[in-house]
């Protein structure tokens, strides 16, 4: 794909707005809370990823996590200029915090693989305790409290700041290298 | 929104941290205890939460892997003096309990452990807080035209040197708009029945399909182009090539064994793709190429176009068996597929003729002389004029030959030709028998 798009192939600009818009546009909306914002977020995004398709390095991951990386630092920009001028610093800090965190939640969600998904849904948006979740997926009941256990480990890095001036956390790839 | 930042401050000592987060449903009064509220109903049907009987054998020690032997469900009757499980037992059932998704005892077990074991009571922090950031997804709708102007706006400050031919943008947008509606289809309405209608020898015909046996129908006739190209046919080898459209559809339900589910649009999607890379790089004079379509042949350019349309009113049968919303093609391309029309007009008139379906040319016109002439007026976004000769496909259309005119918003034209509505309807308006029959006509093959 990546050397598609720096060829210049436009084919290859429509597959990878089909791929990556609802990734984009989602994570632009959980952070400023506005459809127009997210709009235009995504223009920017497919834009700069057009424009500059040799900023991406396959060493440093996935290219869905580079996309959602973009998406979430231009998103977070443009949550900075909207709020600058409302309340104290320490607030906007605190918005940038926690809608930064609320973006890579969601990136983590739609990332991790799939069965922790399937668990952590169960047991939260379906109330099922982790019994009846093992029933629901035919695990066992330690499976299925692994299962909890790992995903929100792996959501709980959303909550970690990020350095200053390095990629956001909770982009890398995710995997079942957590400490049980 | 159950925000990441809400109670993030929450209760810092190892005793504190006890209850479930605000579900999406509830919001916590601040400073309300943590404490999982009791399970609703569902518990109560489920026998692992009956008070525990007495005399029950002790909970089994965990395996090295901290897995009890035998499920916590055992673990759950541990009885009136319970046994102290081990660490390990109690960190396997942390995310359980930040979840809320353990029994009323359990909780209460991991609970005291998290008085007296910090890195546990840590961990317990963390992940309780981590429930905070779980959303139910948003299913936002993202606006087809954003697609449109997301590629215009990237071609504009940086041309495609491999640009989409102009012809085939139109596919391109159709497909992508049509696949944008499927994204978010459960299984359910995957198998939601759709009735195809067109028109064929002077009788409506349907055909019941479901949502997933259209997307198949879509495959199907695309290969006809895939064909064209030299690409590889979706149906394989042994597929019947000339047999047109109807033919390969309809082998295509019969043979695929069971009926098409969700799968079928992975490489519906995934040929489309290959199509537009392909006519891309082959670059302008692939246009010209010839799809057989069996009873008819369309030059590649207009096949595009055939397509983009053929998406556009099956994307519209889908939308409407699962009560969906969906728009017209912009306007520009609603006037290519128009055109389209318009100009394929003179050459199903003339196959009606031969089929003794219409009326005989009132006269011989030599090739290119001023024959006959109907004048197409469609109304609304993509509208525009055409005229279109009548004697033959030869014949050079004339404004003072004009015999007959047809009135029609662009998108009831469009339901015209596609066979949704009948030529009765669609000329309801028109005062003549020749606007019937050009109505008639305006009927495409059947596809």
């Amino acid at each position: 794909m990546q050397q598609r798009l720096a060829r210049g192939e436009a084919a290859a600009l429509g597959e990878l707005y089909d791929r990556f818009a609802s990734l984009v546009h989602g994570l632009a909306h959980r952070v400023l809370g506005d459809e127009g914002g997210a709009d235009r977020v995504t223009r920017e995004v497919f834009g700069y990823i057009w424009q500059h398709p040799d900023a991406y390095d396959p060493r440093q991951g996935s290219l869905r996590s580079w996309v959602a990386g973009i998406a979430q630092g231009r998103a977070v920009d443009r949550l900075r200029q909207a709020e600058r001028d409302r309340g104290s610093r320490e607030e906007l800090e605190e918005k940038v915090r926690s809608a930064n965190a609320a973006a890579r939640a969601d990136y983590i969600v739609t990332s991790m693989p799939a069965p922790l998904r399937a668990a952590l849904e169960l047991a939260y948006f379906q109330r099922r305790d982790y019994r009846q979740a093992a029933a629901d997926l035919r695990i066992s009941e330690d499976e299925a409290r692994r299962r909890l256990r790992l995903g929100l480990q792996l959501l709980s890095t959303a909550n970690a700041l990020p350095p200053e001036d390095t990629a956001p956390p909770g982009y890398g790839p995710p995997g079942y290298g957590t400490p049980r | 929104m159950n925000g990441p930042d809400d109670g993030l401050d929450g209760p810092g000592g190892p005793g504190g941290p006890g209850g479930r987060r605000p579900g999406p449903e509830e919001q916590q009064v601040g400073g309300a205890p943590r404490i999982p509220d009791p399970r609703g109903a569902a518990d109560d049907l489920d026998p692992a939460h009956a008070p525990p009987p007495p005399d029950l054998p002790p909970v089994p020690s965990p395996a090295p892997d901290g897995a009890p032997p035998t499920a916590a469900g055992s673990s759950a009757r541990s009885g009136r003096a319970p046994e102290p499980r081990s660490h390990t037992v109690l960190k396997s059932l942390l995310g359980a309990w930040a979840l809320a998704a353990c029994s009323a005892e359990e909780t209460q077990a991991v609970e005291d452990h998290l008085t007296e074991c910090a890195p546990c009571a840590e961990e317990a922090l963390r992940l309780r807080d981590a429930v905070g950031l779980l959303h139910r997804e948003e299913s936002l709708d993202l606006k087809p035209m954003l697609r449109s102007r997301v590629l215009e706006e990237c071609l504009g400050k940086r041309p495609a040197r491999i640009p989409v031919p102009a012809w085939a943008v139109p596919y391109d947008t159709e497909t992508a708009r049509l696949d944008a509606l499927l994204r978010d289809f459960g299984d359910g309405e995957w198998e939601t029945p759709v009735r195809l209608k067109w028109f064929e020898e002077e009788r409506r015909r349907t055909r019941r399909t479901t949502v997933a046996g259209v997307i198949g129908h879509l495959m199907t006739v695309d290969g006809l182009v895939a064909a064209a190209l030299g690409l590889d046919d979706p149906l394989g080898p042994d597929a019947p090539q000339q047999a047109g459209a109807t033919a390969r559809t309809e082998h295509y339900w019969s043979s695929a064994g069971r009926p098409p589910a969700r799968h079928v649009r992975e490489p519906w999607r995934e040929q489309g793709h290959t199509l537009l890379r392909t006519v891309s790089f082959a670059g302008r004079e692939t246009a010209e190429l010839t799809v057989d379509y069996g009873p008819f042949a369309l030059p590649l350019g207009d096949a595009f176009l055939e397509r983009a349309f053929e998406c556009w009113v099956h994307a519209w049968d889908i939308a409407e068996a699962v009560d969906y919303p969906y728009d017209a093609p912009s306007g520009p391309d609603l006037n290519r597929m128009i055109d389209l029309a318009a100009r394929l007009l003179p050459s199903a008139l003339a196959h009606r003729r031969r089929a003794g379906l219409a009326a005989p040319a009132g006269r011989l016109v030599e090739a290119g002389a001023p024959g006959r002439t109907l004048r197409l007026e469609i109304e609304g976004s993509g509208g525009g004029s055409w005229d279109i000769a009548l004697d033959s496909p030869a014949a050079q259309p004339s404004p003072e030959h004009t015999v007959a005119r047809i009135a029609l918003d662009g998108a009831e034209f469009c339901q015209l030709a596609a066979g949704h509505i009948s030529p009765e309807e669609a000329a309801v308006g028109g005062r003549t028998a020749t606007a019937r029959r050009s109505a008639t006509c305006c009927s495409p093959p059947p596809r």
